[in-house]
């Protein structure tokens, strides 16, 4: 016993003489506690995930973009103003004169065609973005030209809207990559794409120092920088796969900004005055996919049922607690032609009435694939409670998100519980994603949306997706998306449910995080502490 | 010397060499297996969700996916034989730069829990199986199904909340402060070895601070584990003739316990701590999420998730490794400990 005891003093000592932990983060450094473990590439013709581009939005300069003082405005970025042809299939960008990237060297038109050529040839994930536009690892040569140093050529093979082509150009593929740089580290013809995966070329306000896979990445203020020097010399992310964890470190201050707060830990955190909450509606929408291979899920009376089986504000108040509102159109509240109405709530009368008339007055049995993690799981509980109350029996099948994606993407779910996140800041990308769908048949030569997955498919909605690209009336365009919108939320195979909220955790002394409604408006060049 | 110790060694070495060879292959073919059987796309944790059908059918030919499965598993031998792990898809990184990565977090992890368990967990075993029944022996049990029956999820959350939350005592998550990151020259990995090698206390410190909390409730762990073995060991021993003998002949009961029963049990004990090392240093994933301790259970733990074969394969290699490892010491500890197996 005398032993055990030495023991717990010899610990304890230990303990005692090991520093206390440093209350604050040095001082030109921001520190940012983030899950960081879905980046697998830095190469901006290859990064399709959060936490990558959100990287990349600060490494390099995109041809258009929201600058970080006003992310509600697409203006030009490396381009200073752009001319659109009479048939708006010619645009004419001039690239503004004196700029540096990283390396010294001077940032050109021909970097900008470079980037977006590379983009097309080394097809990798995001080159749907601009192969929509018709060009082909063939004519992007001849579609994407730099007649000179300042002057950027893009032409288009389809009818876009011009709003459209910027929204795309100041996508994640709209990066300006130094060609200089990337070629001299190219191997095998990639353009430099092995080595950029795993650093940066670019005239961002900052340059990345290293990245360590479920470990760090630590980015180096470009004092050359367009918008001017950033005040932060540093940033470190650090992976912190637990929201608990996160809560300590901002807690403690060894954290200038938690990024995964859940709810609760948000509300807990309400009175701390060393904390600061901002909250931050994103483009991100929860949903319930209905796989209408699914005799039941046919009727379209039984699919508006399942929609009055949800409760709404209950989820919101007691789950996501500020971490989400309700939002029910395919396209996210608070952008440029979304439809802000919200007919579903909860009412299982309704629902059983709809169901009585649609044959099945008693109920049916079905399953719900969700996500095995949080908020998710506690979601598809309450949808499972409140189906019940509609005669609904849900079988919740928890799982691992890829695994859950790839029975989605085999059409084998009968309810599926996910997210979604829009490409670009234009109603076009998830009307693609949630309505259109061109080829229903397993094949899916035409991809694999969202509705296809839901075996959904309605000639009627891919016209009006079809139309609506092509309107070149502003005003005209936004009421076929409200009207499209409309429809799909009358008769599609969704349950939309809610709209994402960032709850952004920073300490009181941070200033001018900008966290935008997406990863591609996360900003770190204005902040000061 | 003469030829007969030489052939007999020559022996030994050989079927060393083909039970090495035959678990080296089982242990791939069956992860393999298990790996392609699993419903996940591997596609997707490289061109993600949203990619088109063109970009994901070239992927999917890239990865050799459309190739039969036994045909997939040789072409992975065969690159393994030459030294290639192949690439992680997760981190674009070539695996075996990756395992270098992770393993030496993991093993200076498992390396200071191992040492706490053994310190503690062998006294307070010992102590208990020699006053079965008393109060001491009370403690020790409750102790050791405390630690075998609360989630170690918990208790890292727990013991990160009072000790850096409220008192302050350690540091947070991760191995170093963000101050301190990239100064010491990664030579082994371990920092509190690089740090010492450079003379750079200040961060041998620190990276201390970050160590011991999760290196404590791991050792809690194995301590638990450690000190119930000993306990039902040392039991055994004691009701034995020669311990009787022993106190008739005078000896105190510790004299007996220590310098006649406690030798008995040293063999068996060394088995019990060589599983116990060898399982921390294949990771503990619930403990690496918590601390986020960039370690080989979180890597091995994500890679499966997601179907990156390479980075499992590669992580389960080297667990094995470090199985047949910890237990080609433990046989040669037997031989220190256990006279009859000196010479043989």
């Amino acid at each position: 016993m005398l032993k055990a005891f030495k023991f717990a003093l010899l610990a304890g000592a230990i303990a005692a003489l090991s520093p206390v932990a440093m209350a604050e983060t040095p001082k030109d450094t921001l520190v940012i506690a983030e899950n960081i473990d879905d980046i697998i590439s830095l190469d901006p013709a290859e990064a399709y995930e959060l936490s990558g581009i959100q990287v990349l939005a600060n490494t390099y300069d995109r041809i258009m973009r929201f600058e970080p003082t006003d992310i509600t405005k697409l203006v030009g970025g490396v381009a200073e103003s752009q001319t659109v042809s009479d048939d708006g299939k010619t645009f004419t960008l001039k690239i503004r004169p004196g700029l540096k990237f990283a390396s010294g060297n001077p940032v050109t038109a021909q970097d900008a065609a470079f980037s977006l050529q590379r983009v097309i040839k080394l097809n990798k994930t995001p080159v749907f973005l601009l192969s929509q536009l018709g060009w082909t690892p063939e004519n992007v040569d001849q579609m994407v030209t730099a007649p000179d140093d300042s002057t950027l050529v893009v032409k288009i093979g389809v009818d876009f809207a011009p709003s459209l082509v910027n929204a795309l150009l100041s996508s994640v593929v709209g990066s300006v990559v130094d060609q200089k740089t990337a070629m001299a580290h190219e191997a095998n013809g990639d353009f430099g794409y092995e080595w950029l995966k795993t650093n940066t070329a670019g005239s961002g306000a900052y340059t990345l120092k290293g990245w360590k896979p479920n470990e760090s990445v630590v980015l180096e203020a470009n004092p050359s920088y367009r918008g001017g020097e950033p005040a932060m010399k540093r940033v470190v992310i650090r992976h912190v796969p637990e929201p608990a964890a996160q809560r300590l470190l901002i807690e403690k201050g060894d954290t200038d900004v938690a990024l995964n707060l859940t709810g609760d830990q948000v509300t807990s955190l309400k009175g701390n005055a060393d904390v600061t909450i901002t909250p931050s509606p994103q483009a991100l929408l929860y949903y319930i996919g209905m796989n209408v291979k699914q005799k039941e899920l046919q009727d379209v009376r039984v699919r508006q049922a399942l929609r009055y089986l949800i409760d709404y504000d209950g989820i919101v108040n007691s789950i996501m607690q500020g971490g989400a509102q309700v939002h029910e159109s395919f396209w996210a509240s608070g952008f440029w032609a979304a439809l802000d109405e919200n007919p579903y709530k909860f009412d299982p009368e309704k629902a059983k009435a709809l169901l009585k008339e649609a044959g099945y007055p008693d109920g049916f049995e079905i399953t719900l694939d969700a996500p095995n993690s949080s908020p998710f799981n506690n979601i598809a509980q309450s949808v499972q409670s409140t189906m019940a109350q509609g005669g609904i029996k849900v079988n919740i099948i928890p799982a691992e998100t890829k695994a859950l994606l790839t029975k989605y993407r085999a059409r084998e779910h009968q309810l599926l519980m996910i997210y979604w996140g829009p490409d670009y800041m234009d109603p076009h990308t998830n009307a693609d994603g949630f309505a259109n769908n061109l080829d229903n048949s397993d094949a899916a030569s035409k991809g694999k949306p969202l509705a296809w997955r839901n075996s959904w498919q309605d000639d009627a909605v891919n016209k009006m997706t079809a139309d609506a690209v092509r309107e070149r009336d502003e005003a005209k365009r936004k009421q076929m998306y409200l009207d499209e919108q409309k429809k799909v939320l009358d008769e599609g195979p969704y349950a939309i449910m809610f709209q994402e909220t960032k709850q952004v955790a920073t300490r009181s002394n941070v200033k001018d995080f900008i966290f935008g409604p997406s990863a591609d408006v996360v900003y770190y060049n204005l902040t000061t502490k | 010397m003469g030829s007969g110790m030489a052939g007999r060694i020559f022996r030994q070495l050989l079927s060393f060499a083909v039970t090495l060879i035959m678990t080296f292959i089982g242990l791939t073919a069956v992860t393999f297996l298990i790996g392609r059987l699993t419903r996940i796309d591997p596609v997707l944790a490289v061109v993600g969700d949203k990619a088109s059908k063109q970009v994901y059918d070239q992927t999917f030919h890239a990865m050799g996916l459309d190739k039969p499965l036994i045909v997939q598993y040789a072409l992975y031998v065969k690159r393994l034989i030459s030294g290639d792990f192949g690439i992680s898809v997760l981190t674009s990184q070539p695996v075996l730069s990756d395992l270098l990565r992770v393993f030496p977090a993991t093993f200076e992890l498992a390396t200071l829990a191992i040492i706490i368990g053994v310190a503690a967990g062998i006294p307070a075993g010992v102590l208990a199986g020699a006053r079965k029944g008393r109060w001491a022996d009370h403690v020790v049990r409750v102790v050791g199904l405390f630690g075998y029956s609360v989630p170690v999820f918990w208790l890292g959350l727990v013991g990160l909340f009072v000790f850096y939350g409220k008192l302050g005592w350690v540091s947070g998550t991760g191995r170093l402060d963000v101050f301190y990151e990239d100064i010491v020259t990664p030579r082994t990995g371990i920092i509190l070895i690089d740090s010492a090698i450079d003379g750079d206390w200040d961060i041998f410190r620190n990276a201390f601070s970050h160590l011991i909390l999760p290196a404590a409730i791991l050792g809690f762990f194995s301590l638990a584990y450690i000190a119930r073995m000993t306990r039902s060991f040392m039991i055994t021993q004691l009701s034995q003739e020669y311990v009787t003998t022993a106190r008739v002949k005078g000896r105190s009961y510790w004299g007996a316990v220590w310098r006649h029963a406690f030798p008995n049990i040293m063999v068996p004990l060394i088995t019990v701590i060589g599983l116990s090392y060898a399982s921390l240093l294949e990771g503990a994933v619930l403990t690496e999420t918590v601390f986020a301790w960039p370690g080989l259970g979180l890597y091995i733990t994500r890679a499966l998730f997601n179907g990156d074969m390479n980075a499992v394969l590669g992580g389960t290699i080297l667990v094995g490794a470090v199985f047949i490892g910890v237990n080609l010491v433990s046989d040669l500890l037997y031989r220190v400990f256990d006279p009859r197996l000196r010479g043989a």
